[in-house]
């Protein structure tokens, strides 16, 4: 295992010096914290990942396992909610994010670095036509460009990204588009500007499994063309591993599994990663019994539960008699395919080998 | 669109016709109440029977009411004739009738009553609209700051505090005590248009608090919740500047709860503000209203309750219609 590409943790945690960054979106031990009424509520703590330009990450786990967070994060979109604390380091091209100036930040978003939103009924302005939202997200970063060219520029992308009669559409507000072509809309205006990292946070999730598709493709081949960073946001492991080079698998702010696509979808070694895949429909194998779903719901980010966090919830809890309600799993350094698990690799691989996989 | 203005005018009127027909009532319901012929309001106290007799038929109210409705409805359209034995007194259209105590025709009393309700009403508006919408603004966007406190509690005494009070305070303050001002009365604006203004400041002031109150804390929570939609963050997204994401993107969608509300308040005020004037001593609709009723003058009090009933559904329309030019998804059909 450890003979395989090094595309994940390992380089940097094994030597490289620290405060420079390894790969062109070099992500450490990324916290994202909310002080709310109830509690500190620890969105993301202590996740660390890394991106090449080019190469597509697929980040998976139920609503609330702060997927989102980490993207808004990474675009520095806490910093205008005066609650939010955000630390360690966001590295983007050589470049520090979290302690740059915020002003810098923001000539960077929606320009080298930019996002496709779920949801584009919600997303986009609702008063504002299609093409004076491209045109804008275009003349923000161009200040010299006239509106006629920006214009052209967004008839241009709308056409790209798919959209029939775009220069007539261009002029549609929102609601006059069906919820495919808006996302269409929403990701030409992400790419409008070429960004060389895009995170598309669950872009297929409002869409019908044709549409799906289409946008999925749409995506794949832009990113071919204009050779970017993507990160795809999902609870979708299907959609993820289609898509994606690396999976990262996060559960209650943290990192659970984390390894090149192959390995992750096809040898998963974490039990939450194996209910992600037990409770996804398949279409390439016979009719199975029924869809495995996960018992229980996602851990409480004020207060996670003690030990490994997903503990409540794994069919597997205390195997052998691993102290899992009372020691918590690190995730290991040392690896290119961590898991943090207490259960140890022999047994995570007979128990995917016996007991998951044939039921897949 | 055009149709649809159409029809929302021909409804209007209808609704005017039924409001009329309501109001023309009071002819009817106000002597049962007062046990006070309308004839007797007219000729005074010390009518003798064949006075009265003969103002009842001059004013025509021996006739069936429908029949009397019918005639004041003639007179608001073609104007009608007031026949009192040898002589006949020409009404012109729109005739309202004429007053029980002054005699006078009803509508040029309106009319000369109009400039000053329009200057107090319009004025204030223009003051609250600012001010409300700007503290809202920037109360939204301090949140629970001093400032944000500050502009809430104050708006709360806008909203509590009464115009007889506020008014009257402003008066013995700023004109009694500080002379700032001097005590003036309405001043026609072609005529003087500083000392329009001076009189004015006051009652502005006034009647622009207790609005402001209101649109401060409408704006204040709209802001807020606007701050939280999915397309505010798409605007950050794209690396617009705070400045331009609170004053294109945010703004855009604060003004459509905003200009609903101010049309309506305007409509409603400018059939005349009645605490503002009485507290001013402003000789506008409300006043007249006020003095009317006081002295159950009915056809001025009818004439002003048609008045502002028809800036009431004027506002209405044009309320509707903004709407569909500010949200796009909205149809008029």
């Amino acid at each position: 295992m450890s003979s395989g590409p090094t595309t994940t943790a390992e380089a940097y945690e094994a030597g490289a010096p620290a405060h420079q960054p390894t790969a062109y979106l070099d992500v450490r031990d990324l916290r994202v914290h909310f002080q709310t009424d109830d509690g500190l509520v620890k969105a993301v703590d202590g996740l660390s990942f890394k991106l090449e330009r080019g190469r597509t990450l697929g980040i998976v786990g139920e609503s609330g396992s702060g997927k989102s967070v980490t993207s808004l994060g990474i675009l520095g979109l806490h910093r205008t909610r005066s609650n939010a604390r955000v630390s360690g380091e966001i590295w983007l091209d050589g470049e520090e994010l979290i302690s740059a100036d915020p002003e810098y930040v923001r000539k960077l978003r929606g320009r080298k670095m930019s996002m496709i939103f779920q949801d584009p009924l919600t997303a986009m302005h609702p008063y504002f036509t299609i093409g004076a939202q491209i045109v804008e997200a275009y003349r923000t970063h161009h200040n010299g460009a006239s509106k006629r060219a920006a214009r052209r520029h967004a008839i241009d992308m709308l056409g790209r990204v798919g959209i029939p009669q775009a220069a007539r559409r261009v002029d549609d507000y929102p609601h006059q588009f069906s919820g495919g072509m808006r996302q269409r809309a929403m990701i030409a205006m992400a790419l409008v500007n070429n960004p060389e990292l895009l995170i598309a946070d669950e872009p297929t999730t409002a869409l019908d499994v044709t549409v799906q598709a289409q946008i999925l493709d749409l995506i794949r081949d832009l990113q071919s063309e204009f050779g970017s960073a993507v990160i795809i946001i999902t609870h979708d492991l299907g959609v993820v591993a289609e898509l994606s080079d690396d999976i990262l698998v996060m559960y209650g702010g943290r990192c659970v599994e984390y390894g090149a696509a192959t390995e992750v979808f096809y040898r998963p070694e974490h039990p939450y990663a194996w209910g992600l895949l037990g409770s996804m429909p398949r279409i390439d194998q016979e009719v199975r019994e029924r869809l495995i779903p996960i018992k229980g719901s996602p851990p409480s980010l004020i207060n996670l539960p003690s030990g490994c966090a997903f503990h409540p919830r794994c069919p597997y809890v205390g195997l052998g008699g691993i102290p899992c309600k009372t020691v918590v799993p690190d995730l290991p350094t040392d690896t290119d395919h961590p898991v943090r698990c207490l259960l140890s690799i022999p047994d995570r691989r007979r128990i995917f080998s016996q007991d998951i996989a044939p039921k897949l | 669109m055009i149709a649809y203005i159409i029809r929302r005018l021909a409804t209007g009127a209808a609704m005017l016709i039924v409001i009329s027909m309501v109001t023309f009532g009071i002819f009817f319901i106000a002597p049962k109440a007062t046990g006070t012929d309308p004839a007797v309001l007219f000729v005074g106290k010390i009518a003798d029977a064949r006075a009265i007799e003969a103002t009842k038929i001059k004013l025509g109210l021996d006739a069936p009411l429908y029949v009397q409705y019918g005639r004041f409805i003639k007179g608001i359209v073609v104007g009608r004739d007031f026949n009192s034995g040898p002589e006949v007194t020409h009404c012109p259209a729109p005739c309202f009738g004429y007053s029980f105590k002054t005699d006078q025709e009803v509508w040029p009393l309106l009319m000369k009553r109009l400039p000053v309700t329009f200057s107090l009403a319009i004025g204030a508006a223009i003051i609250w609209l600012v001010s409300g919408v700007l503290a809202g603004m920037i109360s939204a966007l301090r949140k629970r700051s001093v400032v944000d406190r500050t502009v809430m509690v104050i708006a709360l005494a806008g909203i509590s505090l009464p115009v007889y009070f506020t008014g009257l305070l402003a008066q013995a303050v700023f004109v009694y005590k500080l002379q700032w001002l001097p005590a003036v009365s309405y001043v026609p604006f072609f005529d003087n248009p500083v000392k329009w203004a001076t009189a004015l400041v006051l009652p502005w002031i006034t009647l622009a608090f207790l609005y402001a109150a209101t649109y401060a804390r409408l704006t204040r929570a709209t802001v807020l919740e606007t701050l939280g939609e999915d397309y505010v963050r798409t605007a950050r997204a794209k690396g617009l500047r705070e400045r331009r994401v609170i004053s294109k993107h945010v703004m855009r969608s604060v003004l459509t709860p905003i200009v609903t509300v101010f049309g309506l308040d305007l409509g409603g005020l400018l059939g005349g503000a009645i605490l503002t004037e009485t507290v001013f001593t402003l000789h506008g609709l409300g006043k007249l209203a006020i003095d009317a009723i006081g002295q159950s003058d009915l056809p001025i009090i009818l004439g002003v309750t048609m008045f502002a009933a028809f800036f009431i559904v004027f506002a209405n329309i044009v309320v509707d219609v903004l709407y569909a030019v500010i949200d796009p998804r909205v149809r008029l059909t």
